[in-house]
């Protein structure tokens, strides 16, 4: 059998298509893209499927000019699988809107914060402070570690209030007009030495008042 | 008796079904929903000593003329990890049953958990027992699309956020198996794995090979293998403690068992030995060094279940008896304990409110109980003698240096390495969330708010440790200040310090015993997964008990 030129470069720059536009940001090119993606993989079972023919089954058709049944039966389940995919998607993009203001596929908030504290050279918050001989503790007793502490990162000084009121306003205080921007600000306003406060318990509790 | 073959789809399907009729009454959802599971359990323990003693069931759905329709088939390999899914899933139902009623409505609302529970378990199932290439495909996209609801359950913008990637990545993987099953059928003209084994043999080599690359990278997604595993901790902590549970036990095992079928049915005489072994061996290493750098613990050990899969791998990579033996020994294993790992942290979150190490402390001292449910796993995860974790590794690595080889000796050195790593890490968590001292007093004053910090400040240097810590000793009972400081900073929807509703912690006891038994079944089920392993190599038996007529 010698396979459909047409359908296969078909299949091929749908496929491309969708591809460039999964990488974008944004949910809703990424739907687009994956509605593109999907439908040129249909196209390429009707490849796979061989040369076109009659009818199957229904007995219109001699057995020998018959197309194949099966990949059309593949192609349906897919396009079924799609549909609902593409409804889920959409509610998700949604809901993104509604929480974030836009519906852009964010950074992990665990994972910007280690790359933060890399950057910055500090110790991770689970490095264990008894080694330190409780800084915590005597750094505000005492004004030296708390100048120790400054220099070891100079970000710290001017960060820490920043942290601290977004902290205080994202868990005391009604959620604010976007709360889905609460967690990043706080994970960037943190000063590295400290442990993390609570992004996530704060994010959550904030965003699910505003479900709710 | 090959009858019973549809049921581990059908129950849990019609379950879900009926529990979403019954959405107005809770406790017959409940009691529908368990049935459905115990029913799966009941049939899948029978499917093993069916197999066991009389070879593969097979089931042609709908009395096609043989070769044209659906098969479905349970051999000694499906048939457990049938059975000890079905068990997990189960374990977890009852322990989300057990939640308390403010957390459970909030994290499990009731009308649509249980039934996208059931069509995960539904979905499980027939992967498990799909007979061929697109069934497989369905079963994969029953359980991902349940895990897509569970996932975003609540709708939050830290689910929404994960639930986006999770959606995507699976959505991708789903497409590329759209293109492989398009592929082999173009190739071989039939998706059926019996038939498929029989062309494959036929085919040119390089056309072979490029099936082979394109399955195999599909199920490394869904197996989080690893340059394809960045999707998984990201996804995976923001779900509610019993979604976690399961997700981590079954879904990326249902990835392996298709890796495993796949190469061990289709690809017989293609190993591709060297390329599955570097990825073995970078799945452990990496994993395990992205789980020491956490200090949330639910990633941490979702990056510990992104290590361990590279166990798995290496045992198919070995392409031999003893290889494949210890792969399914090791995912039985790891099904188990990875599940009760991440229910025993459901229970930290009740205790303690939270599950970041730089908040916890002191947990042994507050709830003995809770100590013993985590140390076990953690030691068995790790691999400490007398545990399953220990004789899962041992027959891995013996097999590893029966096959010899520089990369075989490299990888089981590797393994070593990850398995005292994966200690290490276990360690970390014990040492800082369960064993120091609760060091509420400084971190946690400062969430709160300024003047609370001012009167840290006039408590003398050094006292504060000590008193949590005498304070903590001082018994379960008692509220200490960290719990009320952190009820105060939480809203009231997050109730912390709470005691662990009973229900929730004997379903975890249960779970913790039943990896501790792995060890007293040890010598039988390693047997088991041997002859498995025996009937997996060279696929004669799958074969001839789906197409006894050799039907081509």
């Amino acid at each position: 059998m010698t396979p459909n030129l047409t359908l296969a470069v078909l299949a091929g720059v749908l496929v491309a298509a969708g591809v460039y536009l999964v990488l974008e940001r944004s949910l809703t090119r990424i739907l687009v893209g994956v509605l593109l993606a999907s439908n040129g993989v249909n196209v390429l079972f009707l490849v796979a499927s061989g040369a076109a023919g009659g009818a199957p089954i229904t007995g219109v058709t001699e057995p020998q000019d018959m197309s194949d049944p099966l990949p059309q039966a593949f192609v349906l389940t897919a396009i079924v699988i799609t549909l609902a995919v593409t409804a889920f998607l959409l509610t998700l993009a949604y809901r993104s809107f509604q929480i974030a203001g836009n519906d852009e596929v964010s950074d992990d908030v665990e994972d910007s914060a280690i790359r933060r504290l890399a950057l910055d050279d500090a110790t991770s918050g689970s490095y264990d402070p008894d080694d330190e001989g409780h800084p915590d503790e005597e750094g505000q007793a005492t004004g030296e570690e708390e100048g120790e502490r400054v220099t070891a990162d100079p970000e710290s000084s001017d960060a820490d209030p920043v942290g601290f009121e977004g902290r205080t306003g994202g868990t005391t205080e009604p959620a604010p007009e976007t709360p889905g921007e609460v967690p990043k600000a706080q994970v960037a306003a943190r000063a590295p030495g400290e442990p993390p406060p609570s992004p996530l318990v704060g994010a959550g509790t904030t965003t699910e008042e505003e479900g709710a | 008796m090959n009858n019973l073959l549809p049921l581990p789809v059908l129950l849990p399907l019609l379950g879900a079904g009926l529990a979403l009729a019954l959405n107005r009454r809770p406790r017959a959802q409940r009691v529908v929903a368990s049935t459905a599971l115990v029913g799966v359990t009941t049939v899948a323990a029978l499917l093993v000593w069916l197999t066991d003693a009389r070879g593969p069931v097979v089931l042609w759905v709908g009395s096609w003329p043989q070769p044209l329709g659906i098969a479905l088939v349970a051999d000694r390999l499906s048939a457990l990890m049938l059975l000890v899914s079905s068990v997990v899933t189960l374990s977890v139902l009852l322990f989300s049953m057990g939640a308390p009623e403010a957390e459970r409505r909030r994290e499990t609302p009731i009308s649509i958990f249980y039934p996208t529970f059931l069509v995960l378990s539904a979905g499980v199932s027939n992967a498990f027992l799909a007979g061929d290439l697109f069934n497989l495909f369905v079963g994969f996209e029953m359980l991902l699309f349940a895990s897509y609801v569970l996932l975003t359950l609540g709708g939050t913008g830290e689910r929404v956020r994960a639930g986006s990637t999770y959606v995507l990545v699976s959505l991708l993987s789903s497409t590329l198996f759209l293109v492989a099953i398009a592929a082999v059928y173009a190739a071989t003209g039939t998706v059926n794995l019996a038939q498929l084994s029989l062309r494959f043999a036929e085919l040119p080599h390089d056309v072979a090979l490029v099936l082979q690359l394109l399955l195999l990278t599909v199920f490394s997604i869904k197996a989080a293998v690893f340059p394809m595993s960045a999707w998984l901790p990201d996804s995976y902590p923001t779900a509610p403690a019993p979604v976690t549970a399961v997700f981590a036990g079954l879904l990326t095992k249902v990835g392996v068992y298709a890796i495993i079928r796949t190469q061990s049915l289709l690809f017989p005489d293609s190993h591709l030995s060297r390329l599955l072994m570097w990825a073995a061996l970078v799945t452990m290493v990496v994993g395990i060094l992205g789980a020491i750098a956490q200090t949330e613990v639910k990633r941490l050990l979702s990056f510990t279940l992104v290590s361990h899969i590279g166990y798995m791998v290496f045992g198919v990579a070995l392409a031999s008896t003893a290889g494949y033996a210890g792969a399914i020994f090791y995912t039985a294993h790891h099904i188990t304990i990875q599940t009760t790992l991440f229910l025993v942290l459901g229970l930290v979150e009740v205790r303690a409110g939270s599950t970041s190490l730089t908040r916890l402390g002191g947990l042994a001292a507050l709830s003995p109980v809770l100590g013993v449910l985590f140390f076990v796993p953690a030691m068995n995860l790790a691999g400490i003698p007398p545990f399953s974790g220990f004789i899962g590794k041992v027959g891995l690595l013996d097999a590893g240096v029966q096959h010899g080889g520089f990369l075989a000796y490299l990888l089981v050195g590797g393994g070593v390495v990850t398995s005292l790593l994966t200690l290490y890490a276990m360690a970390k968590v014990w040492n800082r969330a369960f064993w120091r001292p609760l060091q509420t007093e400084a971190d946690e004053l400062e969430t709160v708010g300024v003047e609370t910090v001012a009167q840290v400040a006039q408590q003398p240097a050094g006292r504060a440790p000590a008193a949590s810590a005498t304070e903590a000793a001082s018994g379960d009972l008692e509220e200490e200040p960290g719990t009320t400081l952190q009820q105060e900073e939480g809203s009231e929807d997050l109730p912390t310090g709470r005691r662990m509703p009973w229900p929730m912690v004997a379903t975890t006891t249960v779970l913790v015993l039943l990896g501790v038994g792995l060890t007293v079944v040890a010598g039988p089920l390693y047997g088991y997964s041997t002859r498995a392993a025996a009937d997996l190599f060279g696929g004669a038996a799958y074969v001839q008990a789906v197409l006894p007529g050799g039907n081509r």
